[in-house]
């Protein structure tokens, strides 16, 4: 093999950098988007509209046996204190799609400003803002998360909190890392050299720019969230110990998989669908946005 | 004369896939050994894509649909796999236009050199390669030394890693060369040596070889006969004395008279219109719809080429009207001489750097208004460092420079906004300096935002910035991809005077460009700043264009002003050995056809 290659050329690529309306477009012209995207609803329908059609209310007792079979009246069976399952199930999901959504936004919205901000400043708060990223890296974050709230104990803002720190430097890294060659074209000396304010650059001109790997990293986050969230339920963190979480009906009932299993598959098997969701969406976006597909089938 | 060595014959290359578009179409020509065939177009005329159908090489999403290829007797484009590798760098060989990505970064040049000769079998055993090594080396004039073999590419400058492409490309004694525009990022003074060692080097073996590149000085000097190709076809070729003096395409007259000149002061003139995409060009003659020599017959049949002399052949009805038209043209503008202004910039022992390093020493100097400077120098004299100094984009400087008799601090940021209003920068590279995020109209009205106007007067004043550099209104809606690279300079110039700026910082903004946007670019420029009465800080490393622009030039070399004046006595009377030598180097058509007419 020849390792001199004139042919190589250093012209721009034919593909232009797409706008990430267009990256959205054509990611839903993916199967892998489309399967993912109706997952998402399915499973974020049952979350927010279950608690209307749920047959009992999430604490009641329905005077079976617990731990009970399918029977008529209770769909899936009865959990360890003889509650409905599927009313449990129907109404333990918003909490859990809550908590991730609003601990990813805030992961995100932090984690971006700081890369940015990273990027854009260079030299040594560039050194100093990564290497306290790293600091929160090197933590595993289910243990980070934990800290703080076997700490300060279980409520919403905490965990909203603690999850959305654990996001914040992986989205710092990776907004950091696509702004920095932005940074350096000429559009941004531009607007320097007439003194646009310095918020304004990093937001209105660096950050138009970087949206779609971060629109990959926020389905990715979102997936990690949701994980995270239901693992520090499952640990019996919970601000509200009697109310139906799917995480929490995991710990409750797990004892009993091989008498009712329905009590832990319910719920299992939500939050696979919910990650796998956000996950498909998240690598058709990644796709579209490199392009991959597309010259597949030009070819 | 001799059978040539390269025929070339109704050459067709398409887009592969669904529309099949015609890219190139219909190109034939022939090169004897030890001729220079220049192939010149502007970029997107299909003028690359022939030099690697010589290889039977196509880029990506595009095949060979038509025609032959031979060299001596042989058809390239029915070899198979096996062949071609063979062919390729040992019969028919290529030299990029960047040495720098086609080097491979890991590897010495010794080794990298000693490899095709290993690939294509080239020498007996390892000491005659090592001989032939050095034979290379000293051919291209480079030295022959083990230990310069030992470098790696990023340790030779950009002159050396050409010649390192041109030893390759001659290694195996081919017998066809490409070139593809291989002096494009060179100065214009290793230009000269990289071109006097090729037509050395074709002439010495014999070698046919094929010259792709945009500029026709450069051709002008190297080649025995140009082609000129516009959109995917050849429309004139011919001797080289025969068809710059007597163009009979008005294409091709038009390129000459968009090319800047050494010598005289004859004004630029750009091509309006820009040559049409592959799928979209109009039945007749392509040119039609931007040639001023238009009739009805022209759009009706596509034009054959037909010989109008010896070995000249043009593609155009009316080509012996054209050709009678090219004298006239000759006549020179006359230098408009203005009273002299008031200072508007003024530096006063300026030097400049970045981090610890000083690269611009002891500048003076004094722009007036309604003056144009032009600030040249090669690549690393230290004139794009200094320009990004006076408006504040590079913070590491000292010394003083005045705006109206008001200091500058040295960071934009730190500037009280009317001084920031008052000096304009437009960038080198219109592909950089605008967010693809944005609108034009965006892009245009962000300085007028920022400096206190709002909503419909915004509007209004953007319209009429883009009236002024002749784009439509309808351009405010769009993002800069839609947009050509011409087009897209004119949208920079745009924003950079929509707010009434007093000096007008321009950095390479032509460099980018074809030469008949260029010479719009500068038409553009220069009747603004007449109409404006802007200041102008004109950055360039293109010697002649200075004189289509300026009134004063000065001289860069090493971070120092070496030579000031204005600009007719310096290119006539240069006074220093390295302004002298500037001039004698860049390539010039005039001095090419002179010469060619003297032998």
């Amino acid at each position: 093999m020849s390792v001199y290659n004139p042919l190589a050329t250093n012209e721009p690529p034919l593909v232009q950098p797409r706008k990430p309306s267009g990256v959205l477009r054509n990611a839903l012209t993916l199967g892998r988007t489309r399967v993912g995207l109706a997952l998402l609803v399915l499973v974020a329908g049952v979350a927010v509209f279950g608690p209307l059609f749920a047959p009992h209310g999430p604490q009641d007792y329905l005077g079976l046996l617990p731990n009970k079979g399918p029977a008529p009246g209770a769909l899936f069976g009865t959990d360890h204190i003889g509650q409905d399952v599927w009313s449990r199930f129907l109404d333990g999901g918003r909490e859990i799609l809550f908590l991730a959504l609003a601990s990813t936004i805030l992961g995100l919205a932090i984690g971006i400003a700081i890369g940015l901000f990273a990027a854009y400043t260079k030299g040594a708060t560039d050194d100093v803002l990564m290497r306290g990223m790293d600091v929160i890296l090197a933590f595993p974050s289910i243990m980070l998360a934990l800290v703080v709230i076997a700490t300060l104990g279980p409520s919403y803002w905490l965990i909203i909190l603690a999850v959305g720190l654990t996001n914040i430097p992986r989205a710092a890294r990776v907004t950091r890392a696509a702004a920095q060659p932005i940074v350096e074209r000429d559009f941004v000396g531009a607007a320097e050299a007439i003194g646009v304010p310095r918020w304004k650059i990093l937001f209105g001109e660096i950050l138009p720019n970087v949206l779609s790997p971060l629109m990959v990293e926020g389905s990715l986050r979102l997936t990690y969230s949701i994980g995270l969230i239901a693992a520090i339920a499952f640990l019996g963190f919970t601000p509200n110990p009697n109310g139906a979480d799917w995480g929490v009906m995991i710990q409750e009932n797990y004892i009993a998989l091989s008498v009712q299993p329905w009590g832990v598959v319910l719920p299992v098997l939500a939050i696979a669908l919910l990650t796998m969701a956000t996950g498909m969406i998240g690598d058709g976006i990644a796709r579209a946005a490199a392009g991959i597909d597309r010259l597949r089938s030009a070819e | 004369m001799t059978a040539p060595t390269v025929t070339v014959d109704k050459l067709q290359i398409s887009m592969s896939g669904g529309a099949k578009t015609v890219i190139v179409d219909d190109v034939s020509f022939e090169i004897a050994p030890g001729e220079v065939l220049g192939l010149v177009g502007e970029s997107g005329s299909g003028k690359t894509t022939v030099g690697l159908a010589l290889l039977a090489h196509c880029r990506r999403g595009v095949e060979i649909t038509g025609g032959s290829v031979r060299i001596g007797t042989t058809e390239v484009l029915k070899m198979s796999e096996g062949e071609l590798a063979h062919l390729r760098g040992g019969l028919v060989s290529y030299v990029p236009q960047d040495p720098a990505a086609a080097l491979n970064p890991a590897l010495t040049i010794g080794t990298q050199m000693r490899e095709i000769l290993e690939a294509h079998n080239f020498g007996a055993d390892g000491s005659a390669r090592t001989a032939r090594v050095a034979e290379m080396m000293r051919e291209v004039a480079l030295p022959d030394d083990p230990a310069f073999l030992k470098r790696y590419p990023h340790e030779l400058s950009g002159g050396q890693q050409q010649r390192v492409g041109l030893a390759i490309a001659f290694a195996c004694r081919p017998r066809v060369i490409v070139l593809d525009e291989p002096t494009t990022g060179l100065d214009v003074t290793t230009q000269a040596h990289v071109l006097s060692t090729v037509r050395e080097l074709a002439q010495a073996h014999g070698v046919a070889a094929l010259y792709v590149s945009h500029d026709l000085a450069v051709v002008g000097t190297l080649a025995n006969r140009v082609a000129v190709m516009y959109s995917g076809r050849i429309v004139e070729i011919g001797p080289v004395l025969d068809l710059f003096q007597n163009a009979a395409h008005p294409y091709t007259q038009r390129l000459i008279f968009a090319i800047p000149h050494l010598t005289g002061t004859r004004e630029l003139v750009g091509i309006p219109g820009r040559a049409p995409a592959p799928a979209r060009r109009p039945p007749g003659c392509v040119f039609a719809p931007r040639c001023s020599y238009v009739q009805d017959r022209c759009k009706v049949a596509l034009p054959e080429l037909r010989a109008i002399a010896v070995g000249h052949q043009v593609r155009c009805v009316r080509a012996e009207e054209v050709r009678g038209q090219m004298q006239r043209h000759a006549a020179e503008v006359a230098r408009d001489e203005r009273a002299a202004q008031a200072a508007v910039l003024t530096l006063k022992d300026v030097n400049a750097g970045y981090r610890r390093a000083t690269v611009v020493h002891d500048i003076n100097f004094e722009l007036a208004r309604q003056e144009c400077l032009a600030l040249v120098g090669e690549s690393g004299s230290g004139k794009t460092t200094l320009a990004r100094s006076v408006a504040g984009l590079n913070a590491t400087w000292s010394g003083d420079i005045k705006l109206n008799g008001a200091p500058l601090a040295n960071a934009a940021r730190n500037r009280p906004r009317e001084q920031r209003r008052t000096i304009q920068y437009v960038f080198q590279n219109p592909y950089g300096s605008l967010n693809p995020r944005r609108t034009i109209g965006h892009i245009i009205s962000q300085p007028l935002e920022l400096f206190g106007t709002h909503g419909a007067d915004a509007d209004k004043k953007v319209a009429e910035m883009l009236d002024r550099v002749s784009l439509a209104s309808s351009y405010a809606h769009r993002y800069p991809d839609q947009l050509s690279g011409g087009e897209r300079q004119r949208v920079a110039i745009a924003r950079a005077l929509v707010c009434d700026p007093q000096v007008l910082i321009c950095d390479e903004v032509t460099s980018a460009l074809d030469v008949s946007v260029q010479a719009a670019i500068v038409e553009l420029l220069g009747s603004l700043q007449r109409d404006l009465g802007l200041a102008m800080l004109f950055v360039t490393h293109n010697l002649p264009l200075v004189r289509s622009i300026a009134q004063r030039v000065a001289v860069m070399s090493r971070g120092r002003i070496i030579e000031l004046g204005p600009v007719d006595s310096i290119l006539a009377k240069p006074e220093d050995e390295y302004t002298r030598r500037l001039l004698s180097d860049t390539p010039s058509l005039e001095v090419a056809l002179e010469t060619a007419e003297s032998v």
